[in-house]
């Protein structure tokens, strides 16, 4: 270590490695991990959000689970909830539906309406 | 890909209750769900809720789980981490609160803190100096080496920072001492004999958060000419020592010591030096001594050890706690430091609570905190409903703040008003059951053993007080005993030599000067209110509540007790020896303690 700017590189790099323990406030992707879910293959779900996040560059969103929402036929199930909107819940997210949901309303904005169940909160 | 991580505490506390165990029960969890590569277990420092351990917090929802224990910790993998399900009967449920707190946030134990001592503890891994750095770890110290020695003394002056280890002297004065000092080496020294009973919070520095003073120490050793510095820490804190040796390795491998320190030319290191378990060595002419290899005696002031010191050479000498408050000050500024605390005691203070309050551990609160905040809000109260009777703080040197004073803001010169000192931090919560008298007898017993032996009033002053304690406590106190113990104490505050015995009479005179009747019901009456010294009191047996169980009289272990089945059972007052067995046997309530 001879220079701040080395001292800079390894904060930035640590603090990727410490990125689930951060504060993030611009929004929240919650998904459901009943045992129809994960029949269904939430589990897929759940990593295809978190890498295409990753990939993404996007720090400042909360990636958690949940149990069931009760929509056991549109499985697997996730709801996005971005700060200052109302809440949306997606059904069928496979994992390339994941990474467009990632896309499309996370990064672009605009929310994926043939996925939609629902608006705001249940 | 990680998706979740668990961050376990594993402060001494959490260790002691199973913190160990339950890592292993969620490693093997994780492996039987497969899902060992998408999960990381990271074990941290002391999170300071010490009667909640063992802690686990899963990110990134931060749920707080606690008293996880090898039962139920699969439950946090098989639930939370596979079916997406919180775990209620692990989260917490306060007190007062209505429903359970799912984060530490909701806690109030928590959310009246502020972390700048503990900033990283129970957040980072402490054996790793890569999260230490990215938690603005070593940008300090190259702060520090761009602003040079007079600047940074500067700004440790105009924090107003305070020495942590108790006494308060201004920190920068200190610095600039040592600077000044002709004579040379120099050295830097860190005290971390934390020897008062129920403190530790040097501890949990050291193992949560090493690195924290091993930057502030480089930074010492810069700004007053060091190259060389020692962390005398004690040997009952071998985690302590061994995460501290591992930072020191980690930090000489990363060039944070050594030669040429950041390409600034300037070298410095620090090597561990081990105290042998004397209390004296935390008084720093003592614990000089100790580190040259001698026995540890404290020696007059001055000389102060900024002008000669270590091996007879000037040496800077700070606590544990003040080291952790350096680096943030250089990177946030004075003014920064002194946007909370009191103007004359800036900054925050790490205290280690406990005794009889519901939550126990350590917290951090700013200067200027009320008692009334840190015994109710962030120490829940008092246990069992009990009465707050009062706080011991500065431990054998220190004494006690009553309820009458649970609204004053404490700081380093409100406590000494009241005739007790801030000390290192430890907080002894009393209740109506302790026994004022006890209290000071334990304290004074304690500097009765720990007294180094140089000065004949602490050595036989402490002694004969001692020996006045002992035989109030025995129901054998006389007239005239507490005027006493009182021109007694101001005999050895005035004539002992170190700081060790020159308060080594406050706790006694600090109980007198609040509960002067406690003394007086001890010597006069023969009895004891808090019905705790064993020889003021009597166990009877009420007749109207004895159905004759025999319980108590099988108990007994001097067969005092007699009488028949189902007849009312009577103590025999000349054999009973006050052990109390009867008392906690007694399912009727049918022993009487006066």
């Amino acid at each position: 270590m001879k220079s701040l700017e080395e001292l800079k590189r390894i904060k930035e790099q640590t603090l990727k490695a410490m990125d689930l323990r951060q504060a993030k406030d611009r929004g929240k992707v919650v998904v459901a991990m009943g045992t129809c879910g994960i029949a269904a293959g939430a589990k897929d779900t759940l990593m295809a959000v978190i890498e295409e996040l990753e990939k993404a560059n996007i720090h400042d969103v909360q990636v958690v689970q949940s149990g069931c929402m009760g929509l056991c036929d549109r499985e697997p199930t996730i709801e996005v909830s971005m700060k200052d909107q109302p809440s949306v819940i997606y059904g069928d997210v496979d994992d390339a539906n994941a990474r467009r949901i990632v896309h499309e309303h996370i990064q672009g904005g605009q929310v994926v309406a043939e996925l939609v169940i629902r608006r705001g909160n249940i | 890909m990680i998706r979740n991580q668990l961050l376990i505490c594993a402060g001494g506390a959490c260790i002691t209750s199973g913190e160990k165990s339950v890592k292993d029960a969620l490693v093997e969890e994780l492996a039987r769900n497969g899902i060992q590569d998408e999960v990381q277990i990271i074990e941290t420092g002391c999170m300071g809720a010490c009667d909640l351990g063992p802690i686990v917090v899963v990110y990134p929802e931060g749920t707080f789980y606690q008293k996880v224990n090898v039962q139920n910790a699969g439950l946090i993998v098989s639930e939370h981490l596979v079916k997406g399900r919180t775990v209620p009967e692990l989260l917490y449920h306060g007190p007062t609160s209505e429903k359970k707190a799912q984060t530490s946030e909701e806690i109030p134990f928590y959310t009246r803190q502020v972390k700048r001592v503990l900033r990283n503890c129970g957040v980072i891994d402490p054996l790793s100096i890569e999260e230490y750095i990215a938690r603005d770890g070593y940008f300090g110290l190259g702060k520090a080496l761009e602003m040079g020695p007079d600047e940074i003394i500067k700004t440790v002056q105009d924090s107003g920072l305070r020495g942590r280890g108790g006494a308060g002297f201004p920190t920068g004065i200190k610095w600039k001492a040592t600077k000044d000092a002709t004579g040379s080496p120099k050295y830097v020294v860190c005290n971390g004999d934390e020897g008062d009973p129920g403190a530790f919070m040097d501890r949990s520095v050291l193992e949560g958060d090493p690195h924290s003073v091993i930057e502030a120490m480089v930074i010492a050793g810069f700004a007053v000419g060091a190259a060389t510095g020692y962390v005398y820490v004690r040997a009952e804190y071998p985690l302590a020592i061994e995460r501290l040796d591992y930072a020191l390795k980690k930090a000489r491998e990363y060039g944070f010591l050594g030669k040429n320190i950041l390409n600034s030319g300037f070298d410095f290191d620090i090597e561990i030096r081990i105290g042998a378990g004397a209390f004296v060595c935390g008084e720093e002419t003592a614990l000089l001594r100790s580190i040259e290899g001698k026995r540890g005696i404290p020696s007059l002031k001055p000389p102060f050890p900024a002008q000669a010191g270590l091996w007879g050479k000037p040496t800077l000498i700070n606590n544990v706690e003040t080291y952790a408050n350096i680096a943030p000050i250089l990177i946030n500024g004075a003014d920064w430091f002194r946007s909370v605390g009191t103007s004359k005691s800036p900054g925050t203070k790490v205290f280690a609570l406990v005794g009889k309050v519901q939550n126990t551990g350590l917290v951090e609160v700013p200067m200027g905190t009320t008692l009334r905040e840190l015994v109710f809000d962030i120490g829940g109260g008092i246990r069992d409903g009990k009465k707050f009777k009062g706080a011991q703080t500065g431990g054998p040197s220190g004494g006690v703040i009553t309820a009458d004073y649970l609204d004053m803001p404490i700081d380093f010169d409100t406590v000494k008003e009241i005739g007790t000192i801030m000390g290192s931090g430890g907080l002894v919560i009393l209740d109506e059951d302790n026994c004022m008298v006890d209290v000071a007898k334990f304290y004074l017993e304690f500097i009765v053993d720990e007294s180094c032996g140089k000065c004949t009033p602490c050595r036989e002053g402490t002694r004969q007080m001692y020996r006045i304690m002992e035989r109030i406590c025995d129901g054998k106190g006389r007239g005239g005993d507490v005027e006493k113990l009182k021109s007694l104490g101001k005999v050895i505050q005035l004539t002992s030599l170190c700081g060790l015995g020159q308060t080594a009479p406050n706790p006694v005179l600090s109980t007198i000067r609040f509960f002067e009747d406690e003394y007086r019901a001890h010597i006069e009456d023969k009895k004891c209110p808090a019905h705790v010294c064993k020889h003021l009191l009597t166990y009877s047996i009420n007749p109207d509540k004895c159905v004759g169980c025999t319980a108590c009289a099988r108990q007994c272990p001097v067969q005092a007790i007699g009488g028949q089945v189902k007849k009312v059972h009577v103590i025999d007052q000349a054999t009973c020896i006050k052990c109390g067995a009867c008392y906690e046997v007694c399912r009727f309530d049918a022993i009487l303690k006066e």
